[in-house]
């Protein structure tokens, strides 16, 4: 993907985290996405997001498919392993990787044109897989790099820049999620950092995959009136179901639990999700009804954000394998090749 | 043909009822008496119904290909009597049920017919149809051990080794052999003027076949994710390396796995997690049939642009499209070779039976790894699901993968800069990092245009350095895979070129024309790229044959181009019906295309 080195200055006073390293330092190359795209506030967020959780650059995985918005793990962590595979197929180039090294965190970036067409499959299938990931859909309505098509996820009636109405129903991937199983749905707007950054942070932390849909605007060919997918629909239809607030495990002890609206769900690290709920009655942990309200609001042509559904209990594809906890490229060959008294034992069954 | 221990004969039945373990126990018999014996199982791709043959072949000499007449023909199923009969070679005999009467149309001349009543038999001696049904089959067994002269104290033993612990199997099972036995040697003159007397020629010998073989190969090379979608005839791999795992790599205390088997959702994820895997650091595998190669095919060129290894066994089936995907073939020659789109080759390895499918599947990762690409493993139907007679599988404990050019974090820590696609060693191999080892050692895997450092480019210079160098990589891979097998009697100016398991067919072939005066030496080549060996031979022979099965011709298409020949100087044989090969198709156009030049 292209992308231009950024210079490497970086401001004296600038704050470290724990390990020693500024917030420029979770940065990537400059981005050459048109200026104004809500993918590049998706970069900042999750750069925040690393920042503050203090991963270590290059044990992290990242991972993505083809279109504008595969391009953003080029614009963010340096220094970490990325890794731009073809169109719509980045779920399963990340389950092998994570099959053979179970201990990198992956971060899979993917578009709405990537993931709910030519992925569909493969989003689908990496849900039920349940790969240690966070996947994140930069959902813009269209497909940006092919010049402006509608995606699977644009809306009924939402116009196209030359004022085509776009007649197929939408496919939601919260919707879609909840469905299928996911262990952790969200849903967030790329102009509104401040939600999206800890959402992102729980899921990192969480045990299986995360799923964040992050609607991010495409200036170039979907910001315009009577699109459903503009700055100015979303923030006018935003409603926000559940307030996220993420507490990494040294921090634990310090944060009082005093408000009785607030679910506090314990992630597989240890960590904390403080999840305030902002409509009366949402419970993020029950399936069904994060379900039924997600579609109410979409009838309603609203979109429901926050972290709506979490499930700490499910089993992540580890699990499932009951693969070792060492990362198999980890297995010396000596314990993985049975060898020749075995292979001769061996031998007899086929005679 | 047909003599002591030199005569083939085929079974006619209808699939899903219970004939194969019959003819396991008839092939597996043969074996144990010592005597050469190879099974072809010609099946149809449904579950129940349809017609089903089983040919053994017994060949004192050690010839293994599919034999090119039968001695005998036992005719089971009613609705293929016709075709049976007429199999049967002048002179030879027909077994079949004579519960119901042979219509008189299909009685022929010269060939001699043997009725035994198996259906009544079995309706008389056992209670339920499904009983009736599976013990006809063992009843069939026990009247070719009399008239054929299977040793019954073997047949005995093997009996007791699987029904040794349920008694009622074991009595209705020995019942039903001693029926046919019994009836054949009461009514017959047993044994027929061919037949079977031990021998000694099969102690350092398994009988196995390809698929269980190539995932023993996967084990024994060390690797551990494995990724696939079902296709016949390539399922049983993984579920051969599924079986061996569990045997081998669980941890008995933890229930652990060190493994991890991935059932994708199409071929096209299973390609990916292989590759996501290799680029990882895992060995890492699937296995396909051509509809799952055509899938693929995107990502191959993926891996083969950004230096990934992976390895990809393809079991060969009869094309196009769905084709017949019970029989064999090799017409996926030039699409492994160039798979994907844009300037592609890959490394190509081509086993002749399951022993060499065991140390190719090893040898498979290891090339893999040392020139960091795709390699494909090309199989077919008859290696893979066939059972062989193959020398015992052996390891050398001494074996250690070769896992290629990786920097770990102390020699990344000795470079200036670590650029991911720079040739330093002139190979056209570039050394790589694992994902989470340093810090320095992190790039970027990029589908699009990149450069030596792995950095976006559309610079033509950029462009061309990172082409030219795969194509080095090629080139160098050519000294470095298997070297073709040449079998040579002395001077002779008839080359038979070969591949896969046509091998056994064709050196057969070669010896038949040798008596006949004809010296024929024969090349099978054993991996693309070709090495310099294939040249040699094709040009130290005046009159070279290409042997092979597929329409078009593909290996030796792949020979004129690779290797600049003149397609003129080739003459193919060419046999793709979808059964495995015989001496006679090869004997027989050879005679034909010899006879035409010198008159
Ligand atoms: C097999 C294949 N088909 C088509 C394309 C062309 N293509 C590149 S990106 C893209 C759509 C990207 O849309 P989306 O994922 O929504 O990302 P956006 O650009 O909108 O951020 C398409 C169709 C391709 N690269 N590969
Ligand atoms: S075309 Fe749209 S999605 Fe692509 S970079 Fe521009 S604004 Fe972003």
């Amino acid at each position: 993907m292209t992308s231009i080195a950024k210079p490497p200055v970086r401001h004296p006073s600038s704050r470290t985290n724990g390990r020693g390293l500024a917030l420029r330092d979770y940065e990537g190359a400059m981005s050459t996405l048109c200026a104004g795209c809500g993918h590049d506030s998706v970069t900042a967020a999750l750069v925040q997001a690393a920042w503050e959780l203090e991963l270590e650059p290059h044990r992290v995985g990242k991972m993505s498919g083809i279109g504008c918005s595969s391009k953003t793990t080029a614009y963010f962590m340096k220094q970490s392993h990325g890794f731009n595979s073809v169109h719509g197929r980045m779920p399963s180039v990340t389950s092998g990787a994570a099959a053979a090294n179970r201990s990198l965190t992956y971060i899979g970036i993917s578009g709405d044109g990537d993931s709910l067409s030519i992925g569909f499959g493969q989003l689908s299938h990496a849900i039920r897989r349940n790969v240690d990931m966070l996947y994140v859909i930069e959902n813009n309505g269209v497909y940006g790099l092919t010049k402006g098509q509608f995606s699977a996820s644009a809306d009924i009636g939402s116009l196209s820049k030359k004022g085509e109405a776009n007649e197929q129903a939408p496919i939601d991937p919260v919707l879609l999620a909840l469905t299928l199983g996911a262990t952790f749905v969200a849903r967030s707007f790329s102009g509104d950092k401040k939600q999206l950054v800890p959402i992102l942070k729980a899921g990192l932390a969480h045990n299986g995959l995360a799923l964040v849909d992050v609607i991010s605007p495409c200036v170039s060919f979907n910001d315009h009136e009577g699109s459903t997918k503009s700055y100015s629909f979303t923030r006018d239809h935003e409603v926000e179901v559940v307030q996220t607030d993420f507490v990494p495990l040294q921090r634990e002890i310090t944060v009082p639990e005093t408000d009785a609206h607030v679910r506090v769900v314990q992630m597989h690290d240890g960590s904390k999700v403080r999840l305030r709920a902002t409509q009366a009655d949402y419970d993020p942990t029950n399936r069904e009804s994060a379900y039924a309200y997600v579609r109410d609001c979409q009838l309603r042509h609203e979109l429901a954000t926050g972290l709506l559904f979490v499930d700490e209990g499910g089993r992540s594809m580890h699990e499932m394998l009951r693969t070792v906890e060492k990362p198999l490229i980890d297995v010396p060959y000596e314990e993985l090749c049975p060898g020749s008294a075995a292979l001769d034992a061996l031998m007899r069954r086929f005679r | 043909m047909s003599g002591i221990n030199d005569f083939a004969f085929k079974i006619g039945t209808v699939n899903g009822t219970g004939s194969a373990s019959a003819n396991a126990l008839l092939m597996q018999a043969i074996f144990r008496m010592g005597i050469p014996v190879t099974g072809k199982n010609i099946f149809p791709s449904n579950i129940q119904g349809l017609p089903t043959w089983y040919e053994i072949r017994v060949s004192r000499d050690g010839y293994t290909a599919r034999p090119s007449a039968v001695d005998l023909v036992v005719a089971l199923n009613p609705s293929t009597y016709a075709k049976d009969v007429a199999t049967v070679r002048p002179g030879g005999y027909l077994l079949y049920d004579s519960t119901w009467p042979l219509d008189p149309d299909l009685v022929r001349e010269g060939i001699t017919i043997l009725g035994i009543p198996f259906g009544q038999l079995c309706v008389d001696a056992f209670e339920g149809d499904r009983d009736r049904t599976l013990l006809r089959n063992i009843a069939y067994a026990g009247s070719l051990a009399a008239l054929l002269g299977i040793d019954m104290e073997i047949v005995g033993g093997m009996l007791t080794e699987k029904y040794g612990k349920k008694p009622k199997l074991m009595a209705s099972n020995q019942k039903a052999i001693q029926l046919g036995y019994g009836y054949a040697m009461e009514h017959f003159a047993c044994p027929l003027p061919f037949h079977l007397a031990k021998m000694d020629a099969t102690a350092d010998s398994i009988l196995i076949d390809g698929n269980t073989a190539s995932a023993l190969g996967c084990v024994f090379a060390g690797a551990t994710v494995g990724a696939w979608y079902p296709i016949t005839p390539a399922t049983a791999l993984m579920e051969a390396f599924k079986g061996f795992c569990e045997k081998y790599r669980v941890d008995p205390e933890t229930g652990m796995h060190n493994y991890a088997i991935l059932q994708a959702e199409d071929e096209i994820a299973a390609a990916g997690i292989v590759i996501g895997a290799g680029w990882a650091g895992a060995r890492s595998f699937t296995n396909t049939s051509g509809p799952g190669i055509s899938l693929m095919q995107e990502f191959i060129g993926l891996a083969y642009y950004t230096d990934i290894p992976a390895v990809f066994f393809d079991v060969q089936r009869c094309g196009p499209a769905t084709g017949m995907p019970t029989r064999t073939q090799q017409a996926d020659l030039m699409t492994l070779a160039y798979a994907s789109h844009g300037d592609t080759k890959h490394i190509v390895l081509f086993p002749a039976d399951p022993h060499e499918a065991f140390g190719m599947a090893v040898e498979s990762f290891d090339l893999a790894e040392r020139f960091q690409t795709p390699v494909f493993v090309a199989s077919d139907l008859d290696i893979g699901m066939n059972d062989w007679m193959v020398k015992r599988l052996t390891w050398d404990d001494r074996y250690r993968p070769d896992r290629g050019k990786v920097l770990d974090a102390a020699a990344l820590e000795a470079l200036p800069r670590f650029s991911r696609y720079a040739d330093v060693d002139g190979d056209g191999i570039a050394a790589r990092t694992l994902p989470g080892v340093s810090p320095k050692g992190a790039y970027f895997v990029r589908g699009s245009g990149h450069d030596k450092h792995a950095a976006y480019t559309e610079d033509s210079d950029a462009y061309l350095e990172v082409v030219d160098r795969l194509k080095r990589k090629f080139a160098h891979a050519a000294t470095m895979v298997p070297a073709p097998a040449i079998h040579s009697h002395g001077p002779a100016d008839v080359g038979l070129v070969t591949i896969g398991g046509c091998d056994a067919a064709v050196r057969e072939a070669a010896d038949i024309l040798r008596a006949q005066g004809i010296a024929a030496d024969v090349m099978r080549i054993r991996a693309f790229p070709f090495g310099e060996a294939v040249r040699e031979f094709i040009a130290g022979h005046e009159r070279v044959f290409v042997i092979e099965q597929n329409r078009d011709a593909q290996l030796r298409s792949l020979l004129t181009i690779e290797l600049s020949v003149d397609p003129n100087t080739l003459t193919s044989i060419l046999d793709y019906g979808g059964m495995p090969l015989t001496a006679k198709v090869v004997v027989d156009a050879v005679s034909a295309h010899l006879a035409g030049v010198t008159a």
